[in-house]
């Protein structure tokens, strides 16, 4: 009984489909959350390097506290408190409320760990840029902007992505905690084609390898982007 | 992946500048006014009734944490060191399972572990008549077998970095003494490896802390459970997490000092 | 300056339309994200199928409501009522005196007795000296935990909650559990199936009207009496013309709604 490979099919009564349908689910809220978070890294780098003290001081509380609590809580947290939040907000300024989609709701949560982890990233890597090459920028007659855009952020990239790929991972596996919400993505269906089928060994292996696959091939992009980014760089490994 | 990148600092401290700096007084004002506020405002009225079960809870969860990570790291040096020295075999299988380990999800694992490995092993009477089945049939060893591989994975990746790292030259010196292999390693590599890995401990024990609360869905009770049970019985949502979200706050905070206690103790020259 | 504002409106504007901010017009349902045969279980497309399914459609197509099913995880599910993140929940929630001080119920719409189960090769009754010291199993947030507390807890070696009665039952196949207390009908589909083999029905336990007589309801929202109004109607109306036991006739052999 336990390895009848049959279930796994992509068409019913198969439940590869559905693993495959979560799977993409889980990618929809990494990817989302990923970017969302780069964005706040961004910011939150920018206001903890040249920010005034109270910014500073509510930035470094930000990435204290998001990284002092388990991302379970967390969630569990946002989830709530993130929909509510819009909606009281809405209510106050006049508006209906609106119905926020799992998804988004899903990668708020994601975006606002995962910018607690990249503001420490950038923070590093922006630290690692010779302050020479900012100052000559603005030297040039630059403005904050464009020094931003076409100095400060390329040249602190190599110093950044080894950081931020393992960030990448992080949040491919922390999806998976959205299942204890109630969000349909690969851990969720995965559970429920377990619990429908009582197979649970071969669905949880299977979601298991289709986890790992993602993280093999994001391996290969990583390893790819690192070398493209390092290039004209000293080898120092 | 290389080795620095093996882990993330889970918290690093913050500079310990003036707290009496006039902007930081507004702040702490503005922030006891939101404590006040959720005091105030917020109902914690089934506080007495669950504190004991909570103080249960926390103990449940240090005590998970302690020994996972404890037996996690024994197991840790093993998997480093083979990486190391080989045998190949060895060393593919120990490469092997920390890309599984680390590139799957706990939460997955842990229900790989309860659900797919318990009802498999229900399906034999051996099992179930072995002196073993009265704890098989339990969801703690699950839970800790499932957080004990997964520090194992992590910590063995440090590990690894941590014994390649020693220089080659105190290595040689050692057998220069005319110390026997096991000597050397005993005497000069594994210490010498360890006090290396030893600052990253503290980021890895966070992020096993931070990990426990995942047990709990599988009907183990830790405080996250407790915290759970509070919700469903208050229909609350707010209230408990909060409470929930400090209690962990506190716990890295109390951990992190402990082990700056701990490092500073350990003389770090040389390292 | 001027490519960089537009790259920013751009950027919120695209992850403004990403966030899939949409106005709320239609009744979203929620019900327990997990299997609940032969009431709510997804099959293998993804689909949710079930008599509650059948029921909440019935429902919804005679109060004419745009009905959403909204997949939901059992422990916040009256949290997600109370903030709007659902408007009912139809997810054989039983109508009991707690939950009716945050939440509101429609009219019951089937009751069932409440059976235990246990290994075939054990022999109890469903009575708190049959169960001493077995570990029972129920799920949490439900008028089953509350019974076995009120009446089993004294005796038993320990009442273990679950997040969803599925897991329960697996515990009890997988030999974890001594006894499972639950609704006697998902304890039908339970021991039909493969995995229910294992055990059988030790009989059902003694009513008590005060925790397991209510029935099950729609939970609605407090002040919604609007919608509290249409159901209410509307399941007297499918108990009527018969669509009711038209559909309930495909799972079930009894009347299922109750005395």
């Amino acid at each position: 009984m336990p390895f009848n490979l049959d279930i796994l099919a992509l068409s019913p009564p198969g439940w590869g489909g559905v693993l495959l349908g979560g799977l993409l689910a889980s990618l929809e809220l990494a990817v989302g959350g990923y970017l969302l978070g780069l964005v706040i890294g961004v910011g939150g780098a920018f206001g903890k390097l040249y920010g005034g003290p109270i910014l500073r001081d509510l930035l470094e509380i930000y990435t204290t506290l998001i990284r002092a609590v388990p991302e379970l809580v967390l969630i569990l947290l946002l989830y709530y408190a993130g929909t509510d939040a819009v909606n009281q907000l809405l209510l106050l300024i006049g508006l209906p409320a609106v119905d926020i989609s799992g998804l988004a709701a899903g990668i708020f949560v994601i975006g606002v760990v995962q910018g607690a982890y990249s503001t420490e990233v950038l923070r590093g890597a922006i630290q690692a840029v010779p302050p020479g090459q900012i100052e000559a920028a603005r030297a040039y007659g630059m403005s904050p902007f464009l020094a931003l855009r076409r100095v400060t952020l390329p040249a602190m990239l190599p110093y950044a992505i080894p950081g931020l790929s393992n960030l990448w991972m992080i949040a491919t596996k922390d999806t998976a905690l959205l299942a204890v919400v109630g969000f349909s993505e690969l851990a969720l269906v995965t559970r429920q084609a377990a619990g429908s089928t009582k197979s649970y060994m071969t669905f949880y292996l299977a979601a298991g390898a289709l986890y790992l696959l993602v993280t093999l091939f994001s391996n290969v992009v990583i390893s790819f982007i690192e070398r493209h980014a390092r290039r004209g760089m000293p080898r120092t490994v | 992946m290389n080795q620095e990148t093996a882990t993330l600092s889970a918290y690093v401290p913050p500079k310990a500048r003036s707290l009496l700096e006039p902007h930081r007084l507004f702040l702490m004002a503005v922030f006891l006014v939101i404590v006040f506020c959720a005091v105030w405002f917020l109902r914690w009225d089934w506080m007495p009734k669950y504190g004991s079960r909570l103080a249960y809870g926390v103990w449940q969860t240090l005590v998970m944490l302690f020994w996972t990570s404890v037996v996690g790291f024994l197991l840790a040096l093993p998997i480093g060191l083979v990486q190391v020295t080989g045998p190949r075999p060895l060393a593919w299988l120990a490469k092997g399972f920390c890309t599984i380990i680390r590139g799957t999800p706990l939460l997955l694992q842990i229900w790989l572990l309860y659900y797919g490995l318990g009802s498999l092993f229900a399906q034999y009477p051996e099992v179930r008549s072995s002196f073993l089945w009265p704890y098989l049939r339990q969801a703690w060893p699950y839970g800790f077998t499932a957080l004990m591989l997964s520090f194992a994975a992590y910590e063995g990746e440090v590990m690894r970095g941590a014994f390649a790292g020693v220089p080659r030259g105190e290595l040689e010196a050692a057998r220069a003494f005319g110390m026997s292999r096991w000597t050397m390693f005993r005497r000069i590599w594994l210490p010498r490896a360890i006090h290396r890995a030893l600052p990253t401990l503290t980021g890895e024990t966070v992020l096993q802390l931070k990990a426990t609360p995942l047990v709990a869905t599988i009907t183990v009770i830790d405080v996250y459970a407790v915290i759970s049970k509070v919700r469903q019985d208050t229909f609350l949502t707010y209230e408990p997490l909060l409470l929930l979200a400090l209690i962990y706050l506190c716990l890295t905070g109390i951990l992190v000092g402990g082990f700056r206690l701990l490092e500073r103790r350990i003389p770090t020259r040389g390292a | 300056m001027k490519n960089i504002i537009k790259t920013v409106t751009l950027a919120i504007a695209v992850s403004a339309a990403a966030l899939g901010v949409v106005q709320a017009q239609e009744v979203k349902v929620g019900f327990a994200a997990e299997p609940y045969p032969p009431f709510t279980s997804p099959d293998a497309s993804g689909k949710w199928v079930g008599w509650e399914i059948d029921f909440m459609e019935a429902v919804c197509a005679e109060a004419k409501l745009k009905c959403t099913p909204t997949p939901i995880a059992w422990d916040g599910i009256i949290p997600a009522l109370t903030a709007k993140k659902i408007d009912m929940i139809v997810g054989s929630m039983s109508i009991t005196e707690e939950r009716q001080k945050t939440i509101d119920f429609s009219d019951k719409y089937y009751n069932t007795p409440t059976g235990i189960v246990g290994p075939k090769n054990e022999k109890f009754d469903a009575t708190p000296e049959g169960l001493k010291g077995k570990i029972i199993g129920v799920q949490v947030s439900t008028v089953h935990q509350e019974y076995a507390n009120k009446y089993f807890a004294a005796g038993a070696a320990e009442i273990k909650e679950y997040q969803t009665q599925d897991e329960a039952n697996q515990d009890l196949a997988a030999g974890r559990l001594d006894a499972v207390q639950a609704d006697a009908i998902a304890l039908d589909a339970f021991l039909a199936s493969d995995a229910g083999k294992c055990c059988d029905l030790k009989g059902n336990v003694k009513d008590d009207p005060a925790i397991l007589g209510a029935g099950v309801g729609v939970g609605l929202r407090k002040g919604d009496t609007e919608l509290k109004t249409k159901i209410n109607a509307a399941i007297k109306a499918i108990r009527a013309n018969g669509t009711y036991d038209k559909f309930s006739k495909k799972y079930f052999d009894f009347d299922i709604y109750g005395g």
